[in-house]
């Protein structure tokens, strides 16, 4: 380094760190933004945020699903159904709120708009990612709480290995809606498959009839399914083992899969 | 109500407020563009100068909106090249945007966020915005801070989307569709904030397809049609170069001597049917007929003077087949636009 060189490095520098600081701050005015819209979207609040927590309420009041079960290998329907529900919040926002929300931004003109400035599209997508995020935890929380105060449903035994398939759950679940977003044709279409795909996801996450309910050969393909992965994962760590090799290897090819398609097909305009 | 704008040239960003600096902001040379097998651009150049209000004009489908989509690197251009403030748009992109100010044709915002909210989103994008509460308020937009877009008017969401583009404080502003839904009176104090936005020394690309709105903004116009640039000039140069200059309609109060008015310089012809006369001729038609008139002590009753517009240079530039995008695909002419004239010429 020659003395000459040493001043112009050092403001290149600051420039980088500047920018940095820029897009740190437009991320975090842009996540303010997202949290707030969504928020003033009543139908999906209530949809995804009350309905689990509510459902968790319904099931834990039957008396026969506080009951140990030995059919369900000695645990009781309630516990089996918290990670079921906070699985279902996080379908619900990447199946209906990432395809139903990016699908619209490109059809309004808000991406095509982003590009005109210094602030990259990749940043409203990153933003709305941290917002599903922050949604779903907080639905787990809630789940749980309930669970927890009401029903005496135990904390997850490994919470650093729950908190790591949850975390699974939603990259799976925003990369499949951004899939989503990326390939129909208009927003409308995007929510339409989105719903479609909900329900029999659902069900291989085993809301109608839990996984341990299942016969053999459908636990085989919900093993596969992202749902079915990520219920598998998370149930593993409330008995207290890590996620299991199979299921995190599972979501983690979707998130790959899925994530490389948007990035392959998504049409900013 | 100047708040900004006064403050911002105060600060000396390059004072000059007309054109005539003499730097070249936007240049595009031979542009070209294809669409699959239909080619929408046939070699457009132009330049625009520092300050300068410059309008693409033409019927839909010419070629105006590709245009300035390759001048904001949305699009690539199959040939030809194109500079704003020396970048080229798609190479230099991290460096351009800073500088550009964007308004698109057809450009919504989420229908639950406020004006407000985006104004201050958009604002948080640039290093030295202009004060959004300022803006809002030269827009006539103040009072629909807490509005959410979907409850805006049309005129309210064009106005937004004018202060989406200038809240960055721009050097170049594109402006597509600039007053598209607002009302008459609401398009004055658009036109009157471009105008002001310009004396800053702000240059501005303006793509319309209202001729009172090139005729009041525009230092120069360029006139798209089928992918090619038809003429080239100032608005008042483009209509007289439409050809049928001024005609004069009056009923003299007594009989015209015969020859009076057909030797005078510029007229060139003179009809009468019934009571009324009409001259057309080009250069200064009215004050010479008035003149011979009043030296005669003839008065003329119901007088009228009626100038070529822009309407009618556009009209005569781009047919009558009007905005057909059939039309579009066609060229224009064989031979070279008659009104096209130096690219240096402006308004004095």
């Amino acid at each position: 380094m020659t003395t000459q060189a040493a001043p112009e490095a050092l403001p290149r520098g600051d420039a980088l760190a500047a920018r940095r600081t820029r897009t740190a701050r437009v991320l975090g005015a842009m996540t303010r933004s997202e949290a707030r819209l969504l928020w003033r979207e009543p139908v999906i609040v209530m949809f995804a945020v009350g309905l689990p927590v509510v459902l968790v309420a319904i099931l834990g009041s039957v008396p026969a699903f506080r009951d140990v079960d030995p059919e369900l290998g000695g645990v009781r329907v309630i516990d089996l159904y918290l990670p079921i529900t906070s699985v279902m919040a996080v379908a619900m926002l990447g199946l209906n709120l990432t395809t139903v929300t990016l699908g619209g931004y490109r059809e309004k003109g808000i991406l095509k708009r982003l590009a005109t400035t210094p602030v990259s599209p990749l940043l409203l997508l990153a933003a709305h990612g941290l917002v599903v995020a922050g949604t779903a935890v907080l639905v787990a929380v809630l789940a749980h709480l309930v669970g927890a105060v009401a029903f005496d449903v135990p904390v997850p035994e490994q919470p650093v290995g729950y908190a790591l398939a949850f975390s699974l759950t939603i990259a799976t679940l925003v990369a499949l809606g951004l899939l989503i977003a990326a390939v129909a044709p208009s927003a409308g279409a995007a929510n339409g498959i989105g719903t479609g795909l909900f329900f029999p996801l659902m069900f291989f996450a085993g809301l109608w009839a839990p996984r341990e309910a299942m016969p053999d050969v459908l636990v085989r393909i919900s093993d596969a399914t992202p749902l079915g992965a990520a219920v598998g994962a998370l149930q593993d760590s409330m008995a207290g083992s890590w996620p299991g090799a199979v299921h995190v290897g599972v979501m983690a090819a979707y998130i790959v899969l899925c994530g490389a398609g948007a990035a392959r097909w998504f049409r900013w305009t | 109500m100047a708040g900004w704008l006064i403050h911002s040239a105060a600060l000396g960003r390059q004072g000059g407020a007309m054109a005539g600096s003499g730097t070249t902001v936007i240049e595009v040379n031979d542009l070209e563009k294809r669409y699959g097998d239909r080619l929408v651009l046939r070699g457009v150049s132009f330049a625009v100068e520092q300050g300068e209000i410059f309008g693409l004009l033409g019927p839909n489908g010419a070629g105006k909106t590709t245009t300035v989509e390759i001048l904001e690197g949305l699009r690539r251009q199959d040939a030809g090249t194109a500079r704003v403030l020396g970048l080229d748009p798609r190479a230099r992109r991290g460096d351009l945007l800073p500088l550009l100010g964007v308004q698109l044709q057809a450009s919504e915002l989420p229908a639950r966020m406020t004006v407000g909210e985006a104004l201050a989103l958009q604002a948080a994008f640039y290093e030295a915005p202009v004060d959004p509460a300022t803006l809002l308020d030269e827009l006539g937009l103040a009072e629909a801070r807490r509005t959410r877009f979907g409850k805006l008017s049309g005129g309210q969401r064009q106005r937004l989307s004018l202060a989406l583009a200038l809240v960055g404080d721009p050097r170049v502003a594109v402006l597509d569709e600039l007053t598209t839904g607002i009302d008459p009176a609401g398009r004055r104090d658009v036109w009157d904030l471009v105008e002001r936005v310009r004396e800053r020394g702000v240059t501005i690309l303006l793509v319309t397809h209202l001729m009172e709105e090139a005729e009041r903004l525009c230092d120069r116009v360029a006139v798209l049609d089928g992918g090619r640039i038809v003429a080239l000039d100032t608005p008042t140069a483009l209509a007289r170069a439409a050809g049928s200059g001024t005609t004069i309609r009056f009923r003299p109060s007594a009989p015209l001597p015969a020859g009076l008015l057909a030797g005078l310089p510029g007229v060139g012809s003179v009809t009468q049917t019934g009571s009324t006369v009409t001259v057309s001729g080009t250069g200064e038609l009215a004050h010479e007929v008035i003149a011979v008139l009043a030296r005669h002590q003839i008065v003329a009753a119901d007088l009228r003077v009626e100038q070529a517009t822009l309407d009618d240079a556009y009209l005569s530039l781009t047919g009558p087949r009007g905005d057909g995008p059939a039309a579009t695909d066609q060229p224009v002419t064989d031979q070279p636009a008659t009104g096209q004239a130096p690219a240096t010429t402006r308004r004095s």
